[in-house]
């Protein structure tokens, strides 16, 4: 087993009386794709805001490559090599798809000085937005502008920005949410082959994606960890079935 | 697209170049009219990559405006003429780190907190000016004699003279017209762009947004004190009016009227104020009406507000051009 590249120890986040995330631990590992399911409102949503520094931790620690990166900022995180999706598409509507990715792959390259030569000019931006388009499944839609997307399309473009930043740790957020059953594929394809080089963390309610795709899995309820292991271990596991697949419609997909 | 292009590119230079003819036609009262239209355009261009392009909308824009041209009266000899080559870069350089100093506590704020601490900044710096004898209270001070350009023993331009100020005024309005397109065309431009549009997801993506937006303010507040430099020599006075928030706001709707997030727009916004201004306060043609322009003024931001939220650059999108912010992105 490699070393965790990210990993947490007792992560909590509360919101006033509310425990949304609490003293969560668990590790991220490239090569593997470690699914978190659960219910609404399991705290699974705020748990990648305090990994992505979106949102502060109460407690807790967040290492980085053995670092705590707990408390630094969104962009700081994001520089150091965690990128994420958004639930919720958040791109740049106004935007052609490809600026979109343009933007994010630009985000790499420290442009401070570069205020007065075109932001086109500049191909190894362009090719690193280029090839995560193409990935995303995209590259046909490029000059478009992205308000104009199908909403199928903008999850697609919420993927391919988080690659143009050339993240090792991936967070995404239910980007399965929405796509058509032939998007859906080809997501679930692309996330198998990201998995070889990214360490990823994937929330999705989608049953058959995840056990597609799950090399670890973890099942949160009310914002704690219910069971963490293999996928088989975590179906077998009577805490779960008790709490949580039983009955549930999720597994019924 | 490629006919909208091509028009960008020579439609500035068409007029520039008939402006740069207009001492020709006439040499005085329109032509100082137009000086101050002009620099009016510097002030509301350096507003438009504020509000049209960071989202940041400033309304006390005026500060940076008034303090260019209290430096140029404190740091000139009294009755002797000062050197453009150092006062200008001095009064710019002063609203600059102003503007920086005022933006790391400002830039902590947003929407309607972000409106009242630019304000109250303006404000601040307004009684300083008003309430102490550092820039003559309430009266101000005169400049008695215009800045001169010299090269050498060689008079390169005379200001004192009134179309050559004039020409000068052009050329800066072109200068900043020509620097802003380059820099919003550059990376630096699109992570502004970015910010208005989605600050949030700009810092997902790794950009440290404080500091793009940092770098706007000053750069905004450095060209507001160019226009204020100038609209100081035109005058040949300061008084804290000049930073009054009767000034941030008429550059607020100077923008707004042109139309916000694009550059052409905010120079066309400054000639429509003024001109408008101009118009309305006309006695021989309004009367009594003439003394409360501001009301008519205000009834004519309304209506542009409600039915062309894109200001006047917005009418020509309708015969066919697109606006600046999404030629900018494409193009």
């Amino acid at each position: 087993m490699t070393e965790a590249i990210l990993r947490t120890e007792g992560l909590t986040k509360r919101f006033g009386g509310l425990v949304a995330v609490s003293d969560v631990s668990l590790d991220l590992h490239v090569g593997e794709v470690h699914v978190v399911i659960g219910p609404n409102g399991a705290g699974k949503s705020t748990l990648t805001n305090l990994l992505s520094g979106d949102l502060p931790a109460t407690s807790g620690r967040v290492m980085l490559d053995g670092r705590d990166i707990a408390g630094l900022s969104s962009d700081q995180i994001s520089r150091m090599g965690v990128g994420r999706s958004y639930q919720k598409t958040n791109i740049f509507l106004p935007f052609t798809v490809f600026e979109n990715a343009r933007l994010a792959a630009q985000s790499r390259t420290p442009n401070a000085l570069r205020v007065f030569s075109r932001a086109e000019q500049y191909e190894a931006i362009n090719a690193l937005a280029g090839v995560a388009l193409e990935s995303a499944g995209l590259a046909h839609r490029a000059q478009r502008v992205a308000a104009t997307l199908s909403h199928g399309e903008q999850r697609q473009l919420e993927i391919a920005m988080c690659l143009a930043t050339q993240p090792r740790v991936l967070l995404l957020d239910e980007p399965l949410a929405g796509m058509g059953p032939h998007e859906s594929q080809r997501m679930v394809e692309l996330i198998g082959k990201l998995r070889a080089e990214h360490a990823i963390m994937l929330i999705e309610h989608d049953m058959d994606a995840v056990f597609a795709l799950a090399n670890r899995l973890t099942v949160m309820v009310n914002g704690e960890v219910l069971e963490t292991g293999s996928p088989e271990q975590v179906r077998s596991s009577p805490a779960v079935q008790a709490a949580y697949l039983g009955g549930e419609e999720l597994l019924h997909e | 697209m490629m006919q909208g292009g091509a028009i960008n590119r020579w439609l500035p230079w068409v007029v520039i170049g008939l402006l740069a003819l207009f001492p020709m036609v006439e040499s005085n009262f329109y032509m100082q009219l137009l000086t101050k239209v002009l620099i009016m355009a510097i002030f509301a261009m350096s507003l438009d990559l504020l509000v049209g392009y960071t989202g940041l909308v400033s309304f006390g824009h005026a500060a940076y405006f008034g303090l260019a041209g209290y430096a140029l009266a404190l740091m000139g000899p009294k009755y002797e003429a000062a050197s453009l080559w150092w006062t200008l870069p001095g009064a710019m350089g002063i609203c600059v780190a102003f503007a920086l100093v005022t933006g790391l506590l400002v830039l902590r704020t947003r929407g309607i907190y972000f409106i009242m601490v630019t304000l109250a900044f303006a404000q601040m710096l307004y009684f300083v000016f008003h309430d102490t004898k550092l820039g003559g209270g309430s009266d101000g001070i005169y400049i008695y004699a215009k800045p001169t350009m010299n090269f050498g023993e060689t008079v390169l331009v005379n200001l004192e003279k009134l179309d050559q100020f004039y020409w000068l005024v052009l050329f800066f309005t072109a200068g900043t017209y020509f620097l802003l397109r380059r820099i919003l065309g550059s990376s630096f431009g699109r992570a502004l762009m970015g910010i208005k549009v989605n600050e949030h997801r700009m810092r997902a993506l790794g950009f440290p947004v404080f500091r793009y937006q940092l770098a706007s303010f000053g750069l905004a507040g450095g060209l507001a004190g160019l226009a204020g430099y100038l609209a100081a020599v035109q005058f040949g006075f300061v008084n804290p009016e000049i930073l009054s928030w009767h000034q941030s706001g008429a550059v607020l709707m100077m923008v707004i009227l042109g139309g916000m997030g694009t550059l052409h727009g905010a120079v066309i916004g400054a000639f429509a104020f003024v001109l408008l201004q101009e118009v309305l306060s006309n006695q021989a043609w309004f009367g009594i009406a003439a003394k409360h322009w501001q009301l008519a003024m205000g009834i004519l931001i309304m209506l542009v507000a409600l039915y062309l939220p894109q200001g006047l650059a917005g009418l020509m999108t309708k015969f066919g051009r697109k606006p600046a912010t999404e030629e900018a992105v494409d193009d």
